[in-house]
């Protein structure tokens, strides 16, 4: 399904400084049972979030109402482990719409570009910047321009280029999935298969 | 031009490259599950399109699924749903339909090998980051979202940049006791769980090629838990002697035409890879994890490192040690286990049955400790009763049940409760993995013997002499 364009995001962010955030954590296996993508921010985080008698745990990130926006800035490693992509579904489906974090696992990252979230990794200095902008001011604002692929702290101006391939960046932009482009290519496919050995 | 064996099987399958972005991937073979399916096939529905190469997909039941009385309705609710939506997909678009109760049926990475539908060169994909297990044949084999189960289902293509090549070498004789599973474990601690992202890793050296097929799986299995896309081993005569003769495997001439490529499925003298790696063999010990992620694993002799010795954030450390109860110096032997689980894609085929079983061999399970023992197919539950292998863990006071996924993610009700802890064979040691508040501590299959009959964290080499 073809998703939102994204152009430039403007936002406040939630900080998250824990390196290896893995997928059990953004969403844990008990709740990938449903069959339709609905749903899942409810359950984004859920034992960081909950209580076992699901009342929150009001220390955590996402129950404190001084930090909000739509993106989340993640220690080092986010998004390891399964290749569920109900992790990136949870993270876009409770609101946000980039991650920002030093390193991604790779199938998180591409999960993510494939439904719309823009995975940006910073260098670990700037990663370092943000997290301490955003703790000196919970109101601190992000610019995060597709276009320009900059990154900035509006507070203080400083900036940091992403990397995003040109065709992805195309797709986010346009809010053109893979599957578009690969329906547009199907007799090169077919000829493609019928080539093959065996 | 000396080529990689990775270069080799990926340039063969790229329909189309794009400029300044990913490769357009042709898929050979792809494997499904209730689990990461069914938003695939919806959007299928909703684009109005059908599943272009229904012969090339695979549908099997393992996430959720019961490994008590599987003859019996499922009872959650939810999962009976999932099940019934692959089957229903599956026969909707003419795909092959192995689910619970089918003679086929079992773990989508282990099933897949036995019946000859993983061959080496093939290009093959799952929505299931195990998937590099199948690289154990030489091919590239790796997990996938579900926007890209529904890419294959619609066009059999994924677009993916092409991975950097790294190659990790192990050569050298493997100590008593040490299996696969601590190989792999071995280099995920050395290299952390980040250390391979970006790269696809071929394993080379005498290690590994003296390993079963069954070995090979285990090894290339982890290679994701090193944030490896995937992982491969070259095809030999074990893998040609494994494959021939499988129910998919090509037959007659087509076996000849598949046997002469096969053989050219491997990295050429002087190619390049972006990175190299190379450890000693004779330096491994059995391994055990103590935190919540497996790159945090040591030899079991050794004690928990200091949080100034491990890479990464303190304060990530002490969480993670604060939720498994220990402490930075500690010794691992001794610890109390309450769970032992024996199986999942990593560790439930017949060789690891084979090791479990020779180790509490005339000595019985600990009373403290409640043990899963779940074979990852029918085929290799009935190896287990053809070996005799039940009757000795029948003796030793342990039972075997039915095939599927289990407590490796507790999907099903195969959880580890709230505090407790679990020597397990399976991948992942995460914060509640194994059910809310289970704390694992991921082993081979000896070491989860050894501590079966203990009750506690034991080192397998002080309890028996000779070990397969």
């Amino acid at each position: 399904m073809a998703y939102d364009k994204f152009n430039i995001l403007t936002s406040t962010a939630v900080p998250l400084p824990i390196e290896n955030v893995d997928t059990d954590q953004l969403i844990p296996a008990r709740f990938l049972k449903a069959t339709e993508r609905v749903g899942f921010g409810d359950n984004l985080f859920r034992d960081w979030r909950y209580n076992p008698d699901n009342t929150p745990k009001k220390d955590f990130v996402l129950n404190d109402p001084t930090y909000t926006g739509k993106i989340l800035v993640g220690g080092k490693n986010f998004g390891s482990g399964s290749s569920r992509e109900h992790a990136a579904w949870s993270v876009y489906d409770y609101g946000f719409r980039c991650v920002v974090s030093s390193f991604f696992a790779d199938i998180f990252r591409g999960n993510c570009l494939n439904i719309g979230v823009l995975p940006v990794q910073v260098s670990p200095e700037f990663s370092e910047k943000i997290f301490a902008a955003i703790f000196a001011d919970p109101k601190t604002e992000i610019e995060v321009n597709l276009p320009q692929q900059t990154i900035t702290l509006l507070s203080t101006g400083e900036s940091e280029k992403f990397e995003i391939n040109s065709y992805k960046k195309n797709n986010m932009l346009n809010g053109f999935d893979d599957i578009d482009y690969l329906q547009s290519i199907k007799g090169e496919i077919k000829e493609f298969a019928e080539q093959l050995p065996f | 031009m000396s080529n990689t064996l990775f270069d080799k099987v990926w340039d063969a399958h790229v329909v189309r490259k794009i400029e300044g972005g990913p490769d357009v991937l042709f898929i050979d073979r792809h494997l499904i599950h209730e689990v990461t399916s069914p938003v695939a096939f919806l959007g299928l529905k909703s684009r109005g399109t059908t599943v272009l190469y229904p012969n090339r997909t695979f549908a099997t039941a393992d996430h959720n699924t019961p490994t008590i009385h599987q003859d019996q309705p499922v009872a959650d609710p939810l999962s009976a749903n999932q099940l019934q939506m692959l089957e229903a997909n599956s026969a909707e678009y003419g795909i092959s339909h192995w689910g619970l109760g089918h003679q086929k049926n079992g773990i989508v990475h282990v099933v897949g090998p036995e019946y000859g539908i993983t061959q080496p060169g093939a290009t093959i994909v799952c929505g299931d980051s195990h998937t590099s297990t199948h690289g154990a044949f030489g091919a590239i084999a790796f997990g996938i979202g579900t926007s890209e189960v529904e890419m294959v289902l619609a066009t059999q293509c994924i677009m993916q940049p092409k991975p950097k090549k790294m190659r990790i070498n192990v050569n050298g004789k493997l100590g008593k006791g040490v299996t696969p599973k601590d190989v792999a474990l071995f280099i995920i601690s050395q290299l952390t769980t980040s250390g391979a992202t970006g790269y696809f890793v071929e394993y080379a050296g005498d290690v590994f090629e003296k390993m079963t097929m069954e070995g090979r799986m285990t090894v290339c299995n982890l290679s994701i838990e090193m944030g490896a896309r995937g992982g491969m081993i070259a095809p030999d005569e074990t893998t040609i002697n494994y494959v021939k003769g499988r129910e998919f495997t090509p037959k007659g001439e087509a076996w000849d035409k598949a046997l002469a490529y096969y053989k050219t499925l491997k990295t050429d003298e002087g190619a390049t890879f972006d990175k190299e790696l190379s450890f000693d063999g004779a330096s491994i010990e059995p391994m055990i994890t103590y935190g919540t992620n497996p790159g945090m694993g040591m030899g079991i002799s050794h004690n928990i490192p200091d949080a100034d010795q491990v890479e990464g954030g303190a304060a990530t450390y002490e969480k993670s040690l604060g939720y498994m109860g220990f402490s930075e110096g500690q010794s691992m032997i001794g610890k109390p286990v309450d769970f032992v689980f024996v199986g999942s894609c990593t560790n439930g085929r017949i060789e690891d049955f084979r090791a479990f079983t020779s180790l509490i061999k005339g000595k019985h399970k600990a009373d403290n400790v409640t043990a899963w023992l779940v074979p990852g197919s029918h085929i290799v539950e009935a190896q287990i009763k053809e070996e005799g292998l039940l009757d000795i863990l029948h003796e030793a006071g342990f039972e075997l049940r039915q095939p599927g996924c289990s407590a490796c993610l507790a999907m099903n009700d195969d959880k580890v409760p709230t505090g407790k802890y679990a020597v397990s064979t399976s991948n992942r040691n995460f914060e509640g993995r194994q059910g809310p508040g289970s704390r694992t501590m991921l082993a081979s299959p000896l070491v989860a013997a050894a501590a079966a009959v203990t009750g506690v964290v034991t080192d397998p080499r002080t309890l028996i002499e000779e070990l397969v």
